[in-house]
């Protein structure tokens, strides 16, 4: 449990995904410009995180590792090099599915989350999810609770750049900077600060 | 080499640099830039698979109907980097453990995919090629200068090789520390954005606000 709790942590501060990997940038750029669509796409970010990291965890268990298969009576197969291409239809799946379910049964949250869910399969954070997964031999339980944590890490730092972006709308910045520029080195302070809790050891 | 051939080769790199200018493929352009041997290797794999992604959907853009052209597009680039992955394994095993997922990532490099549906599904395959070949060189470009900065400064070496002689190892440079960690990536993108707009005018974003000027000047109140 114990051992748990730390991986939570350690995925959502020390290891953060936009901050640490520089993961899912694309979208991180672009989506921060208010702070409404920012919560939107970290929940959306948060929620596929969750359900796709545990899945891809039981095809690699059950279907492609070596002797994945030898539940089916087949020995002696090693499937490994066809992960990328089964994560990323897992994932493209997930995301279809989890539209088609929101639109029919969650019309309000299909509203506010619905134009995020198409942007989500192409974000990094999540293919990265898995394949760290992968890397880093996590058990189920564990890929439940990396997933969980690594969606949040990244939504708290989308939220936060959304918020810090908000106030400097006002600021002076230097022409060549506007825009792009400054939000780089905005995002570079606050990565300096999360490597503050790279000193936490747990 | 026709002119438009040129254009498509070479525009990506200064005029509309993929990573600086359309905000394209960050991700990785910001991880794997401490050491310039790797973002070499990792520049070359996506070039390769961003010229033959590009290539393929061009060839079948006839044949694909619009509701499944995303993940006929996902299949085609993901086979690729399967290919590219292997190919790094069997080769130079050291740096791909170095690249780890990066590699697995050029699938949801926005380059790759906003290539093949911004130009691929519209051109014929040669074309398509040269436009895949062209972000790839751009992306390329952009990734060795920051490597080459972070290596050298940081580390004090340039592709492994010792250029400026160490303190540990009895010359006279201090190696920064910062710029082998995460944070110099964004502000070396960031100034080279700086740069970049500043050359070239055209590229600067419009301001979102304007600062009315104040209602009443220091003189007024005075």
């Amino acid at each position: 449990m114990e051992q748990l709790l730390g991986l939570f942590v350690r995925s959502i501060f020390i290891e953060n995904m936009a901050l640490a990997f520089f993961l899912g940038m694309c979208s991180f750029m672009a989506m921060s410009k208010k702070i409404n669509a920012a919560i939107g796409l970290g929940i959306a970010v948060i929620v596929v995180q969750t359900l796709t990291v545990p899945a891809n965890n039981l095809i690699l268990t059950y279907l492609l590792k070596e002797d994945a298969l030898a539940w089916a009576g087949v020995t002696g197969v090693d499937l490994t090099f066809l992960s990328f291409i089964s994560f990323i239809g897992v994932i493209a799946a997930i995301v279809q599915i989890m539209e088609i379910v929101m639109d029919k049964y969650m019309p309000a949250l299909y509203n506010a989350l619905g134009v995020f869910l198409p942007l989500i399969t192409v974000n990094c954070v999540i293919m990265a999810g898995s394949l760290f997964m992968v890397e880093r031999d996590y058990h189920f339980v564990e890929s439940v609770v990396y997933g969980v944590g690594s969606g949040t890490g990244w939504a708290i730092a989308i939220v936060v750049l959304a918020s810090i972006k908000e106030k400097m709308k006002y600021s002076d910045v230097p022409e060549g900077l506007r825009g792009l520029g400054i939000t780089f080195i905005t995002v570079g302070l606050m990565s300096l600060g999360f490597m503050s809790f790279g000193g936490i050891s747990l | 080499m026709s002119t438009k051939t040129k254009d498509l080769l070479v525009k990506p790199i200064l005029e509309n640099n993929p990573v600086i200018l359309q905000i394209l493929g960050i991700c990785s352009a910001l991880a794997v830039t401490s050491s310039v041997k790797v973002s070499l290797v990792m520049a070359i794999g996506l070039t390769l698979v961003s010229a033959f992604s590009n290539f393929f959907v061009s060839l079948v853009r006839n044949f694909l109907p619009n509701s499944v052209r995303i993940i006929a597009q996902m299949i085609i680039i993901s086979a690729l980097v399967i290919v590219v992955d292997q190919v790094l394994k069997a080769v130079a095993y050291d740096i791909s453990k170095q690249l780890s997922v990066f590699v697995g990532l050029i699938i949801t490099n926005c380059i790759v995919m906003g290539r093949t549906e911004a130009f691929a599904l519209k051109n014929p395959p040669i074309p398509s090629f040269m436009d895949g070949i062209g972000h790839g060189l751009g992306y390329s470009a952009l990734l060795i200068v920051i490597a080459t900065f972070r290596e050298i400064f940081g580390a004090g070496k340039w592709f492994g090789i010792q250029i400026l002689p160490t303190v540990s190892e009895g010359g006279w440079y201090v190696p920064n520390g910062l710029l082998l960690l995460p944070p110099s990536a964004f502000f070396i993108i960031g100034i080279i954005i700086w740069g970049m707009r500043t050359w070239k005018k055209n590229q600067v974003e419009k301001a979102d606000f304007k600062i009315a000027p104040n209602s009443t000047t220091t003189q007024e109140i005075a």
